[in-house]
C-alpha cells in the first residue's frame, strides 16, 4: 500500500564535548581526539511522519501541531544549550551523532501519535548525517 | 534501523559508450554523453553504513576510518581520472548507476574487514539534476 510521508525540518545550535564521566580527561582525549574539547554545531533535524491523510483536512498531521511537539521536545531542550551541562542525556554517553539521534528518536517516538514517526535525520554538520528509521509495524 | 552517512566528492571524466557498439549506436543511446573525447562531473557520493553503536566510542564506525578507506579505495582510483580506463568499467559503461555499484563493491568488503559496520547504500549525485543509489536501503 502506498503511504503518505511528510518531512518537517528544524535547525538548532548547541555546544558539546565528547566526554564519558567514567574516564579521565586524558583517556577522553585519547578516545575522542579533538571532539573531547568543547565545540558547537548548527544541527539540522528532519522529522518524517507517515500516515493516512485525514478525510476532511487532507493532512497526515497539522504542521502547527508537529511544530508544537518539536518546539517542546527538541528546541526547548537543546537549542542554545550545552548538551553535556544542560541536559541529562550525556552523563555516561558521549553526544556523538549516533547517540544524540537515538535520544531525539526516543523523545519523538514518545511524544508523537503512535505509529506516525517514520524517520529522523540528524545532521550535525554538512556532509554527515544519521538516520533512524522505524520499521512499518502496521498490517 | 540506525545508519550514518558521510558525503564525499571527486571530479572524474567519462564517456558513455559501450565498446562493442558502433559509434552510431552509442550516439543514439547516450546522445551527447557519448562524445568520444569525454566529459566530466563533480561526483558526490553518500556512503551509508549501519551496525551496532560501539558502547566505548558511541559510534557505529570511526569517521576517520571511512574517510581513510574512501580515500584509499575510491579517490586514489577514480578522482581526476577517466573512468573508462579503470578495470571496473571494462565490461560496464560508467553510467552513474554502474559507478554506484562499483563503489559499493569496492568499499563494502574494505569496511567489513576493518570494522563491525556494514555498508548498506551508495548514493551518487552526478549533476544537480540526477542522483542515483545502489544498495539494500532506499
Amino acid at each position: 500500500m502506498p503511504t503518505v510521508r511528510l518531512t518537517r525540518a528544524i535547525e538548532f545550535s548547541a555546544s558539546l564535548r565528547y566526554c564519558r564521566a567514567d574516564l579521565s580527561a586524558a583517556e577522553n582525549e585519547r578516545l575522542f581526539g579533538a571532539d573531547a574539547a568543547r565545540h558547537g554545531h548548527n544541527y539540522r533535524l528532519e522529522v518524517t511522519l507517515r500516515g493516512e491523510p485525514d478525510a476532511v483536512t487532507g493532512m497526515v498531521i497539522d504542521l502547527k501541531e508537529l511544530q508544537t511537539v518539536l518546539d517542546r521536545e527538541i528546541m526547548a531542550r537543546f537549542d542554545h544549550r550545552d548538551l553535556n551541562g544542560d541536559t541529562p542525556y550525556f552523563e555516561k554517553l558521549a553526544p556523538t551523532p549516533e547517540n544524540f539521534a537515538t535520544v531525539i528518536h526516543r523523545l519523538l517516538l514518545a511524544a508523537l501519535p503512535e505509529g506516525m514517526l517514520d524517520r529522523i535525520r540528524l545532521q550535525p554538520e554538512s556532509g554527515v548525517w544519521v538516520d533512524i528509521t522505524e520499521p512499518e509495524s502496521r498490517p | 534501523m540506525i545508519s550514518v552517512t558521510r558525503h564525499y566528492e571527486f571530479p572524474a571524466a567519462h564517456v558513455l559508450a559501450h565498446p562493442d557498439l558502433s559509434d552510431e549506436d552509442n550516439g543514439r543511446i547516450y546522445g551527447k554523453c557519448a562524445n568520444p573525447n569525454g566529459h566530466g562531473h563533480n561526483y558526490g557520493v553518500d556512503v551509508t553504513v549501519t551496525g551496532p553503536i560501539d558502547p566505548e566510542s558511541g559510534r557505529i564506525v570511526e569517521p576517520k576510518l571511512v574517510d581513510e578507506l574512501f580515500a584509499d579505495e575510491i579517490l586514489a582510483r577514480f578522482a581526476h581520472r577517466t573512468l573508462n580506463d579503470d578495470s571496473a568499467f571494462r565490461e560496464r559503461v560508467p553510467t552513474a548507476e554502474n559507478i554506484a555499484r562499483a563503489i559499493y563493491d569496492l568499499l563494502r568488503p574494505a569496511i567489513e574487514r576493518r570494522s563491525t559496520a556494514r555498508l548498506v547504500r551508495i548514493g551518487v549525485r552526478e549533476t544537480g539534476k540526477n542522483t542515483f543509489a545502489y544498495g539494500d536501503v532506499a
